[in-house]
């Protein structure tokens, strides 16, 4: 047995990890390799660190390779990504050859090991490119889409394209996401980690010292919105909603907390907005957290009466996952992943005004057995479907049936 | 494909394997935003998509109230806002239908007649369009097997809800115009008759409760079954 899948069986159960090492067997000791252009920070980080030896654990050889690159590069596949969501980004022509030449400088670094592999998965697009550098590739390549491209900006979506197209499939999060190209599509959707710091079980002291540090009291209800500083998650929005509630139910205390923006001048600008929204109200508390703050992250969650993600737009809205995993009911903005995961009634509310948001702030602060029922669904919910072992048993599935040649039933056995 | 196809010289099935599956989806490319276009759509997508919308979304995202049996009712319901389609999609019953294609045609029928009631419903727009998907199954031995009925009844219980998705209603489309489930077509091979479990297994509407709400009622069925033997 290996203690890591012990851990997991702790939470999902124990019929979780036998269906995955089931499915595990006929992969046992092929070639998988991961590549992304991070080790730390960032949400594909964040699951490989955990995928990649769950996937040793079930005796699959996995390795997870990482590209360097300049800062030139990474200027330019930063401003892919935002393309990628929809931003009218023009990319210039110089970075895009810097794109290239990184790339080619890597796949020639990584060449043997990525021609040599059963399976190849590239994350993102920062990878992209690394498939023309193995023209004799042995194995089946597949590109994993973690962004929202629902609505790319197509000129930056049209040079991709060339990239990506001669993989073999490609993963996107949501239907909603998939572009046209010539392979399968898979849809899987992202997953939290609960034995992450961000997830875990925390003791009562830690709630109660961040409460403490943050002079925020234990004793009054806890609205909580968890998000960077930035107009499509609609921290003003919040902000009115609080005090359209503040007006029928007083006492209330609002936390918004989120990413600084020291290098990003628009969220500086979404920031002041927010100060001037909250006035001197000190009961608002706008938190810019360090990056390392998953720890306070999770312990506010926790600690919330009920958690807003009032979102505009949205690409998969993990903070909802991670609130309705901590057992808390949660009010969405209705869009994007939040759709998938928020259930009117039964997992939490899905609003499109702040006005909407304050009606079911008050309706659930008057509903406390209904709140404690509501949560106890959404953790439910999230145990069933948005855990990363869902997500791994998504991944072992995809990789059956490349093996086996994508056919539509494929028995083993 | 049957999971005990054979029987042995006496006459007695073959042992019953306990399956597992896992599915996984994926994006056809095609969508709808108008109930016109839905209709368009149908005409054209595979099989395989069919079967994702009526059953393979039970192993999906989904919350387990579901309010309709299928993705398409759902989609008339909550985007189109057409309630009177909703429901006369949900009335589909897949297990009365000998194949995906009568199925499709059946879809096909009851849409051409709404969009023939008002002139009006070719052009209203849904506030999300219908994403088409399909689904690949992978399906495995997980090394359980039942000799006897009173051993499957045993060992319901500990079975997963994927084998319960597999045995129960994946089996509706293996087995089609037999309209029946893997349980059920086993039993039928014994000498002693199981009429009344095998009645109460069809009487069972897999749709609207969860798999493991599903998994429970089957695993109560076999387990009532054969305490009442033991009383007599």
């Amino acid at each position: 047995m290996s203690p890591m899948l012990d851990a997991y069986a702790d939470v999902v159960g124990q019929d979780v990890i036998n269906h995955l090492r089931l499915l595990a067997q006929p992969l046992r000791d092929m070639r998988i390799v991961h590549v992304n252009s991070t080790r730390v920070g960032g949400g594909v980080a964040e699951i490989l660190v955990k995928l990649v030896p769950l996937m040793q654990d079930l005796g699959i050889n996995t390795s997870w390779e990482v590209i360097e690159g300049d800062d030139s590069f990474f200027q330019c596949t930063k401003g892919m990504h935002n393309a990628l969501q929809g931003n009218r980004v023009k990319i210039p022509e110089h970075l895009l050859r810097v794109y290239e030449r990184v790339n080619k400088e890597n796949g020639e670094q990584l060449r043997g090991k990525l021609t040599e592999a059963d399976f190849v998965f590239i994350h993102d697009p920062q990878p992209a490119p690394l498939l023309a550098s193995c023209p004799n590739k042995k194995g089946k390549w597949v590109w994993r889409c973690h962004i929202d491209a629902s609505h790319p900006y197509r000129p930056v979506w049209k040079y991709l394209r060339e990239f990506v197209r001669g993989y073999d499939a490609s993963i996107f999060s949501l239907a909603d996401f998939a572009q046209t190209l010539p392979h399968p599509q898979y849809i899987i959707p992202p997953s939290i980690d609960p034995l992450s710091e961000k997830n875990a079980e925390l003791p009562e002291e830690t709630l109660h010292s961040v409460l403490d540090s943050f002079d925020l009291d234990p004793t009054r209800p806890l609205l909580v919105q968890i998000s960077r500083f930035d107009r499509f998650k609609d921290p003003v929005g919040v902000i009115q909603a609080y005090q359209l509630v503040k007006k029928f139910v007083p006492g209330q205390q609002l936390v918004l907390a989120g990413g600084g923006a020291t290098d990003d001048p628009e969220g500086e600008s979404v920031i002041a907005e927010v100060r001037q929204a909250a006035g001197d109200d000190p009961d608002v508390h706008v938190l810019l957290l360090p990056p390392d703050s998953n720890r306070t992250v999770n312990a506010l969650q926790r600690a919330a009466t009920i958690v807003v993600q009032k979102s505009i737009k949205e690409g998969f809205g993990l903070t909802v996952t991670e609130a309705m995993w901590k057992g808390k009911p949660v009010i969405g903005g209705d869009t994007g992943g939040i759709r998938l995961q928020i259930i009117n009634f039964n997992t939490g509310f899905r609003v499109k005004t702040p006005e909407g948001a304050a009606l079911r702030i008050r309706y659930l602060l008057h509903q406390p057995a209904l709140m404690a029922t509501i949560g106890e669904k959404a953790r439910q919910f999230v145990k069933e479907n948005f855990l990363l072992t869902r997500h791994l048993r998504e991944y072992l599935t995809l990789l059956l049936s490349l093996h086996y040649g994508g056919v539509e039933r494929i028995e083993l056995g | 494909m049957r999971e005990h196809d054979n029987a042995n010289q006496n006459g007695i099935p073959e042992v019953f394997r306990i399956k597992d599956c896992a599915l996984i989806a994926l994006a056809t490319g095609s969508r709808a935003g108008t109930l016109k276009e839905l209709r368009d759509n149908l005409l054209s997508t595979s099989e395989a998509s069919i079967y994702y919308h009526f059953w393979g979304s039970l192993l999906h995202p989904r919350f387990t109230e579901r309010e309709y049996n299928n993705d398409f009712a759902s989609w008339s319901a909550r985007s189109l806002h057409d309630g009177v389609l909703a429901e006369r999609l949900a009335v589909i019953d897949p297990t009365e239908f000998g194949s995906l294609e009568a199925m499709r045609q059946e879809l096909l029928e009851i849409v051409e007649e709404r969009l023939d009631e008002k002139e009006y419903f070719p052009w209203l727009v849904a506030s999300d369009a219908f994403e088409f998907m399909r689904s690949q199954i992978v399906v495995f031995d997980t090394g359980k097997q039942a000799a006897s009925p009173e051993e499957l009844a045993a060992l319901l219980p500990e079975i997963t809800t994927s084998s319960i998705f597999y045995h129960f209603i994946d089996a509706r489309r293996r087995l089609q115009g037999r309209q029946t489930d893997d349980f059920s077509s086993w039993l039928s091979g014994f000498p002693e008759p199981r009429a009344e479990l095998c009645a109460r297994l069809s009487a069972i509407d897999p749709y609207f409760g969860s798999l493991g709400e599903l998994k429970s009622t089957v695993a109560k069925f076999f387990c009532e079954e054969f305490s009442r033997k033991e009383d007599l």
